[in-house]
């Protein structure tokens, strides 16, 4: 689409003319007061994960670290293991369930039936979307830690973000697979493939930065989680030995510092920068990998 | 011979295919259905009319009314959303048709950092920063009403900036040019031709934020003060729907957690209905710009 072309001006000032000038006032004021409350929040955390004194903080040893005195001193290093083992569960089921919903729904469709369960499907990962973490939470403690019987265990915590990031993941691998051309679906086709074939050989190596893209944007939705993880991987802050004990991950770490613990502001301060970074690092991958796309 | 082993391989695959979306669709349901059976008890052993004619929430006492909570989770998303909508709606303004092109790609970067701070930082933030200011300003605990208000609107603002921005691009652009060519100037375009045309897509954008500031647990949990009582004063504490659930799921037991658990289930029906009208709104924005 070309850009619209400008209006043309009256040469004398008008009522338009100072409205003009009062709503653009107002967009120009608006966006700078939201990039300064960016800045704000960003220069909060910096200055009180360094406590004021730049580079004074050895945040490399830090992260290793074990936890001492509820986590007011030393490290996170628990943590950040705990953490990583609920996200290997998360992706562990959310990745195969959604790659091969998103196939169903992108790859499939020619008979009516295909297309009917298709319907149904995106309506209710629609809905799924929409879901409350905190509902989530209720969800996986009955359903992974009752009924399954896994209690506080990280299996559990991983198992309800999995149902979490499942619409996240489905929607950008969809679309991530129907930019791939058809053509070349076709020209598998003429070439005596089978759709097995012509699925692995042609479309999911084209459709890989759309697939890494759903990976980026679930593990950061899964990193971000707290509430649905509160009564499903539970708070415990050891090392965890297993997947069936429970780890308390650094969101909620930053949560029971800041609520809980006498004198954990320091240690909140330094986590939430941690998981600040991780995430911010985690959406530079996602805008640098999307960019790359299937060239035709 | 090899073609009965594709025929075999594609049928196997379909099946596969099949089973897992199947199993995707029926997460909903499961929610559903888990959170309802956990529920039922509120509805035997409690009855449904303790949860709104009940004098206040005093559970172990027998105490079930989820009215001072619900208003508070109603209160908190109001004056979220009467926040963001405005400021929302001028940011993708401001992206779209005021900003020079490099300083919206840098703002939209930005707008997008903001979407991406998890909401337990969102909530440390505001417990460090804003609620002593609160109380320096306002007086009493500062962890209030207006603090959670405040947090939620920092929280969808990004939601409904980034949405009422594709949904300004969808409208068509030959109404673009054509107000253009009636000499209209930028603002005389906008409230004349492209939000009018926007509208539904702009309605979908605040209503899935609002959706997602009900939901919305962690940040409000940990600035809002969370005692029961009727919103009323800002300066106030509240405890929402959401917030009751994460701060007694953990020792809830009999009818009690039977109680959690219908909250869960309101929260997820008013979410739910939320969503599939948003979506509906959608809809009808896609097919109006495609008639164009």
């Amino acid at each position: 689409m070309p850009p619209p072309p400008k209006a043309l001006e009256a040469p004398w000032p008008t009522v338009s003319h100072v409205a003009d000038r009062v709503a653009a006032g107002v967009a120009w004021t608006v966006a700078l007061g939201v990039a300064a409350v960016l800045l704000w929040i960003v220069w909060g955390l910096l200055r009180g994960a360094t406590d004021g004194e730049w580079g004074g903080w050895e945040w490399w040893e830090w992260i290793a670290q074990k936890p001492q005195k509820l986590g007011v001193q030393g490290g996170i290093g628990p943590v950040l293991v705990s953490t990583m083992m609920i996200l290997a569960v998360c992706l562990g089921a959310a990745l195969p369930l959604g790659l091969g919903t998103a196939v169903l729904l992108t790859e499939t469709g020619a008979t009516r039936g295909d297309a009917r369960l298709a319907r149904l499907v995106r309506r209710s990962l629609d809905v799924l979307a929409g879901v409350p973490s905190i509902v989530f939470g209720l969800f996986g403690s009955v359903l992974f830690c009752e009924v399954m019987g896994m209690g506080f265990s990280i299996k559990a915590g991983g198992l309800t973000l999995a149902c979490m990031v499942l619409p996240i993941f489905i929607r950008a691998a969809e679309e991530g697979l129907r930019a791939v051309p058809e053509t070349w679906r076709h020209g598998a086709a003429a070439l005596g493939l089978s759709r097995a074939a012509t699925l692995r050989r042609v479309v999911l190596p084209a459709a890989l930065p759309g697939l890494m893209v759903g990976l980026v944007l679930g593990m950061g939705r899964a990193l971000a989680e707290t509430a649905a993880l509160l009564f499903t991987a539970g708070t415990v802050l050891r090392m965890p030995g297993s997947l069936n004990d429970s780890g308390r991950a650094l969101s909620v770490h930053i949560y029971e510092l800041s609520m809980f613990v006498n004198g954990g502001e320091p240690a909140a301060y330094r986590s939430a920068m941690v998981l600040v970074g991780i995430l911010l690092v985690i959406n530079m991958l996602a805008a640098g990998v999307g960019r790359l796309g299937v060239r035709v | 011979m090899f073609e009965r082993h594709y025929q075999f391989v594609d049928r196997a695959g379909a099946v596969v295919l099949r089973g897992c979306g199947v199993v995707s669709a029926s997460v909903v349901l499961l929610i559903v259905g888990f959170l309802m059976w956990k529920a039922w008890p509120a509805a035997t052993e409690i009855g449904l009319l303790h949860f709104v004619g009940d004098t206040g929430w005093h559970p172990t006492e027998g105490a079930f009314s989820l009215v001072a909570m619900a208003l508070a989770t109603v209160a908190v998303t109001l004056g979220a959303v009467l926040l963001a909508a405005p400021l929302g709606v001028a940011s993708a303004a401001f992206t779209r048709f005021y900003a020079p092109r490099w300083v919206a790609g840098v703002y939209r970067r930005g707008v997008e950092v903001l979407a991406g701070i998890p909401s337990v930082v969102f909530g440390f933030w505001g417990l460090v920063t804003l609620v002593p200011l609160i109380a320096r300003w306002g007086g009493g605990a500062g962890a209030s009403l207006l603090a959670a208000v405040c947090v939620l609107t920092l929280m969808i603002l990004p939601t409904i900036a980034l949405l009422s921005e594709t949904a300004l691009g969808a409208v068509s652009g030959d109404s673009q040019r054509g107000a253009a060519a009636l000499g209209l100037g930028k603002w005389a375009m906008l409230r004349r031709v492209l939000l009018p045309a926007a509208l539904p897509g702009l309605a979908s954008a605040v209503l899935l934020a609002a959706m997602r500031a009900v939901g919305e647990t962690m940040a409000v949990l940990m600035v809002a003060g969370n005692v029961v009582r009727l919103p009323g004063n800002p300066l106030a504490p509240v405890r929402v729907l959401t917030a009751n659930i994460a701060l007694e799921m953990g020792y809830a037991y009999g009818p009690h957690r039977a109680a959690l658990f219908l909250s869960g289930v309101l929260l997820l029906g008013l979410v739910a209905g939320g969503v599939l009208l948003a979506d509906l709104l959608g809809r009808r924005e896609r097919q109006a710009v495609r008639r164009g």
